[in-house]
């Protein structure tokens, strides 16, 4: 596998509070450009605690994180804001769009905090991620005047805005119905495979798995089938 | 760090709970209205106490005063010149109490380039011839454009017109206390008596009110030349020279410079009146400290908010972190909200501040020891409205500073997953 975006080297992190629980160990995998990689297995398996793991959120775990072939431990808090604002893009179960901007600034907030184009082209970026999307309609909105499939897809545009290397869902269509559901997964595929996004999507929809380029299945925090 | 753009996230966030932030900046706007319009009413006030007995006053006097001899004979003595001495003979003598040389003196002092002014003055003990009455008095010999000008002495001219004093022959402007037990008005002549038994007929051309009754009932001001007749002096008797200075802090230094220069007794302001200055400084930490504990208050005002706000606002603060914002940008978002309660809330402040100032200002205010005053004295001194703006900012900041902090270490695995 040439371009190996994403790479999980013995992976293992344990609670202490109460009492030390290990929720993960020992977790080996790799993700390739192009990949759409689905995470699934039943509550309480650890595969959310891995997700944020792998998001460099969550730093306090053992083994290393490599991310485009950077290491990233010893990094500090502002450095890693920095590679998820570039590198990754979140989805989440809850949209969590700021009901204070319009749609359209809601794209837009992560694309200019990189500032790697200027604010007008931002705004032209953003509004292409919404056409992707179809709802560049509903851009000078606010996010509470939208449905929650709408609000899903403002929240994956966001996520496009800086064009990551690894778009990451923490059960994306768990707060929809089956149509929505089906709108994001087919925009997602459509991502994969027209613009070759990487995808890593954890989910406890097998339905939804099964139509992914490939499975992680994890069970009491280890990989069982990849 | 993207100034704009956390400028705008702050804003965003202002905004949208505009009603909450009006409630902290009003806090802040009614504290700092307070702490100027508080300042400057005391400060008028010091002023104007202070200016009561500063204008008035000479930075420094030269005079002449009977004393007892400081050299007596037994000082002589060879045998008991390292001794002790306590053996006294010699009483003080009639000196004079004009000072000697005065044109010198005077032409001197207004070369001197820290000396604003000179005015020389006469006093002269006299009795007011009432009827069959005699009152005991005093009567000032002034130079009346140099008292005008360095003490102001018009202002204290209550009727008449000062400088009649100088374009009368033999002319006087009597204490309004004087004058009222006189019977005496405007237009009128009066009679004096010397101390060395000469009778002066005086015209009434004014008259006179400093503020201090007992004063007011003895006092009264003649013409330098005037006075010299009523003594039966020559035209060079001079007793006092009323010095005043450019900057008054160097008072007491140079008293004791033209005392040894001159040979005359200097007295200088800060000498005279200690007590003033105390009260004066006792007055201004009562104001600052009250002014300051109005910010205070009003900084946990908004220190209460911010906490509400980051509360609120925990999602939103989760998603700008997992989307990218670093703690110190989430900092500088809740910091910028809390300055800008700060400069607003500041900037009306002071402006309401001066308003309020300038409505004191027009509120009457008469009383008779103060001719001059018809409304409540204020000060519009600038530092006081640096100070309020300065404070505002600063308790801004501190009560910004940890709800900021606070909202900075949220951990967006711990918001996003509980939900």
């Amino acid at each position: 596998m040439g371009n190996i975006i994403l790479e999980a080297k013995n992976i293992s992190k344990s609670f202490h509070d109460p009492l030390t629980v290990q929720v993960l160990s020992d977790i080996n995998f790799t993700i390739a450009k192009g990949e759409f990689v689905s995470v699934i297995g039943k509550s309480g398996c650890g595969k959310s605690t891995l997700l944020y793991i792998l998001s460099t959120m969550d730093t306090d775990f053992e083994g290393e994180l490599l991310i485009d072939n950077v290491s990233m431990k010893d990094k500090k808090e502002a450095e890693l804001a920095k590679v998820r604002n570039e590198k990754i893009g979140f989805v989440f179960q809850f949209h969590y769009l700021l009901n204070e901007f319009s749609v359209l600034r809601n794209v837009m907030l992560p694309g200019l905090k990189l500032g790697k184009y200027a604010e007008k082209e931002t705004k032209d970026r953003a509004m292409d991620k919404l056409k992707i999307l179809g709802i560049e309609s509903e851009a000078s909105k606010s996010p509470n005047q939208l449905s929650g499939g709408q609000k899903q897809r403002v929240a994956i545009a966001r996520a496009l805005i800086n064009d990551p290397l690894l778009i990451m869902g923490d059960e994306p269509t768990g707060n929809l119905d089956k149509k929505n559901s089906d709108i994001v997964f087919d925009i997602f595929k459509e991502l994969a495979e027209k613009y070759q996004q990487s995808l890593l999507i954890v989910t406890h929809d097998n339905e939804f798995a099964a139509r992914t380029h490939r499975i992680i299945e994890m069970e009491d925090g280890r990989i069982i089938k990849m | 760090m993207n100034i704009k753009l956390i400028a705008n996230v702050a804003q965003s966030l202002l905004t949208a709970r505009w009603k909450q932030t009006l409630v902290a900046a009003i806090g802040v706007t009614f504290s700092i209205t307070m702490f100027v319009s508080l300042l400057s009413f005391m400060a008028g006030l010091n002023e104007l106490l202070d200016g009561l007995m500063m204008n008035r006053t000479a930075h420094i006097r030269l005079y002449n005063e009977i004393q007892a001899s400081k050299l007596q004979p037994i000082d002589d003595a060879l045998q008991f010149q390292d001794h002790h001495n306590f053996i006294r003979s010699i009483k003080p003598k009639n000196e004079r109490l004009d000072i000697y040389n005065n044109g010198a003196i005077m032409q001197s002092l207004k070369k001197d380039p820290r000396v604003l002014g000179v005015a020389p003055t006469i006093v002269a003990q006299v009795f007011y011839n009432v009827g069959v009455v005699n009152l005991t008095g005093i009567i000032n010999g002034i130079d009346v454009e140099a008292e005008s000008k360095l003490f102001l002495f018009s202002d204290y001219v209550i009727e008449g017109n000062y400088s009649s004093l100088k374009n009368i022959p033999n002319s006087i402007i009597l204490g309004k206390g004087a004058a009222t037990t006189m019977l005496a008005e405007i237009g009128d002549i009066i009679q004096v008596t010397s101390p060395k038994g000469l009778r002066v007929q005086l015209k009434v051309v004014g008259f006179f009110q400093s503020g201090i009754r007992e004063l007011d009932k003895v006092q009264s001001y003649a013409s330098i030349a005037t006075t010299q007749k009523i003594l039966g002096e020559s035209n060079n008797y001079i007793t006092d020279l009323q010095v005043k200075l450019k900057n008054i802090a160097l008072a007491p230094a140079m008293a004791k410079e033209y005392a040894r220069l001159y040979g005359t007794e200097a007295l200088d302001i800060k000498t005279a009146n200690a007590q003033f200055e105390t009260g004066s400084n006792v007055r201004s930490i009562i104001s600052y400290a009250v002014g300051v504990t109005l910010l205070i208050v009003a900084g946990f005002g908004i220190y209460n908010i911010l906490n509400m706000m980051i509360y609120e606002k925990m999602d939103s603060i989760a998603i700008l972190k997992a989307t990218g914002f670093s703690g110190n940008d989430v900092n500088a978002i809740f910091i910028g909200i809390a300055l800008s309660i700060g400069v607003f809330g500041g900037g009306l402040g002071l402006l309401l501040g001066f308003v309020a100032t300038t409505g004191i200002h027009q509120i009457p205010f008469t009383t008779t020891s103060l001719p001059t005053i018809k409304t409540y004295p204020v000060s519009y001194n600038p530092f006081f409205y640096l100070i309020g703006g300065v404070f505002s900012l600063i308790t801004t900041y501190l009560a910004g500073y940890f709800p900021s902090r606070k909202a900075s270490r949220v951990d967006p695995v711990a918001i996003i997953r509980g939900k």
